[in-house]
Formats: C-alpha cells, structure tokens, sequence
C-alpha cells in the first residue's frame, strides 16, 4: 500500500500541497478527483517520486521512497502519464516492450516476451503488434502505452505489492473505450498484490468505478472515503462551485449537472 | 521479434560487404589506378620486404590505406555520434555539430591557422588536433552551461538547440573574422579544413582516430537501451528507470569525443550524421542497438563513396570533400523536413 503522511509541496511561496495524509489500499481503485489547480497531478509527481516534497513522507509498503533506488523501484511502479510523443518510427512491439527494460539488460528473455503478449492481449493491442506506432489514431497509441505500463509490473513480485499510477490515462478515449479501459482496470483488481492510483476528471467515472476516492481542492484534502461519503451535493458544491442532481439507478451514480 | 531481429542480422550483413566493396574501390582509383593485383603484390611485400617496395606500392602503402580507412572510421564517428545526438535530442533531424562541438573546432583550428605562426609555435603533428579539440570542448561546454535553466539547474532539449544555434554563430562568424584577417597561404588552409578533407590522413592520424573511435563506439553501445526509452520523453524514461541526468552528461561526452576528433583531423564535414541514421530509420525503424552498428557501417560506406567522388570528380585536383556531402546532403535534408510524419 501507499502512505501519504503530512505532505507539503509548493513553489515560491505559493503551497502546491498543504499537509495532505491519504492512505491507497491495493485490490481498490483508488480515484483522486477535484478541480483544474486542486493539485491532482503534484500529488501523482510525489507519490511517482518525480517531486520530492518539502515536509512529509510517502511511505511504499514498509519503505521510504526516498530510500528505494531508482531502478528497485521500476521494477514494480509503472505510470501511465498522459501527452506521451514519439517522433520516430518504431513497430508497437518495440514500444511495450519498452516496459520491461528494467527488467533485462541486453537480450528480453521468455518473461519479457510473455509479458508483453499478455499485456498487449489484454488490451487489443495484439493485432497491430508489427505495425508502425506512428501511423495510430490517439485512441490506439493510448492502449499501446497502457499494455506498456502493465507489462513493466506484469508479474508478482515475491514479498512486495505491485504499483500502477494513472495520470489522467482517458485524455484521449473516447466514451467506448473511456469505459473500457475502467472495466480492464477493474478486472485487474483481482489481483489482491495491485495498488491502483489514478487521476480523473470525469465525476461520473468515478462515481461508477472507485472504490476509493480523494477530494482535492486548493492543496488540501476535502474528504476522502467511500464514494458515497465523497460524492455529496455539499462536498461538490463546495469545491466545484456547481450544485449537482445525484440519481441512483442500480446501484449507480449519476451526477447531473 | 524474430522478423525484426532477422531483418536486422540481414541488414548488418548487406552493410558490411557494401563497406568492404566500397573499401576496395575507394583503395583502386585516385590519382592513379591500382589493380587488386598490385594491392596483393603491395601487401604481400611489406610483410616479407618492406624496403623494396615500388612506387605505386609507396602510394598504396602510404597514401591510398591510410586514406581509405580514416574515411570509414570518420564515416562511422559521424553517422554514429548522428545517432546519438537524435536520440538524446529526441529528433530525426539533429546534426552531430548541433551543439556546438563542429563550429567550435573549426574556431580552434582557425585560430591555430592564423595565429600559430606568427606566435612561433613548434608547430607538429599534434598541434592542429589539439587546438580543434579544444575549441570543440570549449564550444560544447558553453552550450552547455547557458542553456542550464537557472530555476531548477535542467537543462531542457528546445534551450539546449537553440543555445547551439546561438554558439555556432558566433564561432562561425569569428572563423569568419579570422579567414579575413589571415593572408594567403592561412586562409586557403582555413577554407579547405572548413570544407573538410581526407587528403591529410596519415598512419598516425588514422591510429588516433580509430582508437578512440572504437573505445567510444564500446561505451555508446552500453547506453542504447536507455536511448531507446528516452525516444518516449525524460518522463516516461524515468519511469523506467533510466537515470536521466547522468545518461545525458555520458552521451554528451562520447559525442564531444567522436566529433571533435574526426574533425581535428579531417575538418567539418557535415551532414553524414544527419542522413546515414534517417536512411537506415526509413527500412529498419528506430532501434537504437541496432541503428548505432549499422550507422557506422553506412557511415563509412557513404563517406568512402564521398570521396571517391571528390578525389575523381576533378582529378588531379581534388574537390574538399565537405562540399560533396553538402550537395548530397542537404537534398535529403530538405525531402526529410517536407515528410508529414516529422514533426517537432
């Protein structure tokens, strides 16, 4: 799991985060929501250990991440990031094969090679393993990026938790597949090993999919919980300035705005 | 993967006979023809009778191996630091002399032309690469240090480009300034080592080069792997575990090297960094492990045919052969900017 404890970030004078403490139990979706500036993606940057914060630790599992090495810590964090470029041409294969470079030095072996099948099946990326990356429509070069993360931490790792970390990852999915996508994570979530963290926009998504939900806003922790207890008229009315209708139909939320 | 992996071994293996074919034709023709015979002849003698040798085997010897092999190993120190540079920069269209090293040591050797006699320098050998390379280290260093962002000590790709654009003009022009200071003799040296020239290539140059040239090529190739991750970005290579900073300082360092060494010895010539590693891109893709071996090899056969061209072109005059390279290169540089699938 991912301990936050007493986080503070900013830059200059200007407080990023301000003693943020969450707690991101694995076998859950773990959704961190809340509005453009609440501080969403510092929040990824520090757990992702791209930021080191000022004050506070992240604790993964029993161990400081500040403490863990670099190439320790690929071999089971993957993070999907969003806005990713490629200028050169490279076949798809090459490019989820990417994710196990931390796990061979020269050659892939039989593992790699699995894994990356596996990934690549798991989301329909298996047909266009020998086409050129560069001639995907953005939906495509998204699930060739999300094979590539889960093939990075595609095998349990003896006596350790597997991290995945999702920045914003439905950017540019279209609704099937926005859907899609959440019900592969989900499926994922059997395996009881996995800490999922990710960032949305989308209330609705989440009201459908978290188990698990973090209300930032300004820096701060609103509220965090079950999605019930998250996704109050209050609670978003208070941070999104916009007063929602909340419908429950078998069992699922819908926020209307 | 055994599609690919097969096409490579292929590739390699086409590369290799084209660079001995290209050796061999570069070692016949010239000045004079020699035949494989006389090669043969040249060969067998200096290892039994090295003191009888007749004049076109002095030639051979002397002048036409030594001038065949500092063209590949140039060829391959080019089109190889070609492939680095792309990669770090993460862009087809990056040139070795990009950042400055090029321009730089041509501003050394100028100065070296223009102030070395009149300084009384014991001029040697040594004297001409040794202030190139210099001038190339210093150029690169100060690339270097301006485009460090002064907030978080990075430096990012676009302020490191365009600080090169910056240094290189000003080294260029104060080349320049020098080859209008300098009377006869030392400006027509100055424009030919501009243009570049193989016509100097001796035993020794060649050793020097291609010592360092291999040792260069050896440690490049332990650091390909993390070039491929980094053609995703410095985000998504970290997130593999690729240590950015350091990978940077290495590749910037076996460039400096490749670069400033060529052109110590051979001058400026541009654009066979820039063409051999897209050539290759367009039939094999952009495997670095790949792209680094069979760069050096296209490298060394481009460059040979180069100067085939510049030898016999004008023969018995010869042409510098920097001017053979822009004519072919900048073609290519034009149709690979106006190709959609380019972009920045």
């Amino acid at each position: 799991m991912i301990s936050v404890e007493n986080i503070t970030v900013s830059i200059g004078s200007k407080p990023l985060l301000e003693n943020v403490s969450v707690e991101f139990e694995p076998g859950k979706l773990n959704l961190i929501i809340g509005p453009n500036g609440a501080g969403k993606s510092t929040l990824i940057k520090v757990i992702s250990k791209q930021l080191v914060p000022k004050t506070g630790t992240v604790c993964f599992g029993k161990s400081d991440l500040q403490s863990i090495s670099h190439s320790n810590l690929s071999v089971i964090r993957a993070v999907l990031s969003q806005n990713i470029d490629l200028a050169f041409p490279l076949t798809v294969r090459e490019v989820v094969m990417m994710g196990r470079y931390p796990h061979f030095t020269e050659k892939p072996g039989k593992k790699d090679e699995d894994a990356i099948e596996h990934a690549m099946k798991f989301f329909d990326v298996w047909e266009m393993a020998d086409r050129n990356y560069m001639s995907l429509s953005g939906g495509e070069k998204q699930r060739v990026h999300f094979a590539r993360v889960l093939a990075q931490i595609w095998f349990p790792v003896p006596d350790n938790y597997r991290y995945l970390i999702l920045d914003e990852p439905l950017t540019f999915l279209d609704v099937y597949y926005q859907y899609q996508f959440m019900n592969k994570i989900r499926e994922l979530l059997q395996r009881e090993d996995l800490v999922m963290v990710g960032v949305v926009h989308d209330l609705n998504l989440a009201a459908r999919f978290a188990d698990q939900i973090v209300l930032l806003h300004q820096g701060k922790v609103v509220v965090a919980g079950e999605k019930e207890k998250v996704l109050t008229i209050e609670n978003i009315k208070q941070v999104y300035q916009l007063e929602p209708k909340i419908h429950t139909s078998e069992n699922i939320m819908h926020l209307l705005f | 993967m055994n599609y690919l992996k097969s096409r490579h071994t292929l590739g390699l293996f086409v590369l290799l006979i084209l660079l001995i074919v290209t050796f061999l034709l570069s070692l016949c023709f010239g000045a004079i023809s020699i035949s494989l015979h006389d090669i043969y002849d040249a060969v067998y003698k200096i290892l039994t009778a090295p003191d009888q040798l007749s004049l076109v085997q002095r030639i051979f010897i002397d002048i036409r191996l030594p001038r065949a092999i500092a063209c590949v190993v140039v060829g391959a120190s080019l089109a190889g630091s070609g492939v680095l540079m792309q990669a770090l920069f993460r862009n087809p269209i990056v040139e070795p002399g990009l950042i400055g090293t090029s321009s730089g040591a041509a501003f050394g050797a100028s100065l070296y032309f223009v102030l070395g006699a009149s300084l009384k320098f014991t001029a040697s050998e040594w004297t001409l690469p040794i202030a190139a390379c210099i001038g190339g280290v210093i150029s690169t260093s100060l690339v270097f240090l301006l485009a460090k962002n002064k907030v978080h000590g990075k430096s990012s790709v676009t302020s490191l480009l365009l600080t090169g654009i910056a240094i290189n003009a000003i080294f260029l022009s104060a080349v320049g300034f020098f080859s209008y200071l300098a009377r006869d003799p030392q400006a027509r040296s100055i424009t030919f080592w501009n243009l570049g020239t193989l016509s100097g290539a001796s035993w020794h140059s060649v050793a020097i080069m291609f010592i360092s040239t291999t040792l260069c090529f050896l440690a490049a190739r332990r650091y390909t792997k993390q070039l491929n991750a980094l053609m995703m970005g410095e985000e998504e290579a970290f997130f593999i575990g690729v240590d950015i900073r350091k990978l940077k300082l290495i590749i910037m360092v076996i460039n400096v090297i490749l670069v400033a060494v060529a052109t110590a010895f051979v001058g400026v010539i541009s654009f066979v960094g820039l063409v051999v590693p897209h050539l290759l891109r367009l039939s094999f893709g952009s495997d670095n492990r790949f792209l680094l071996l069979a760069s050096a090899l296209l490298g060394g056969v481009l460059l040979t045919l180069a100067d085939l061209v510049a030898r016999l072109a004008l023969a018995p005059a010869e042409l510098p052969i920097g001017i053979v390279t822009a004519l072919v290169g900048v073609p290519a540089f034009i149709v690979m900017l106006r190709k959609s699938n380019y972009y920045f």
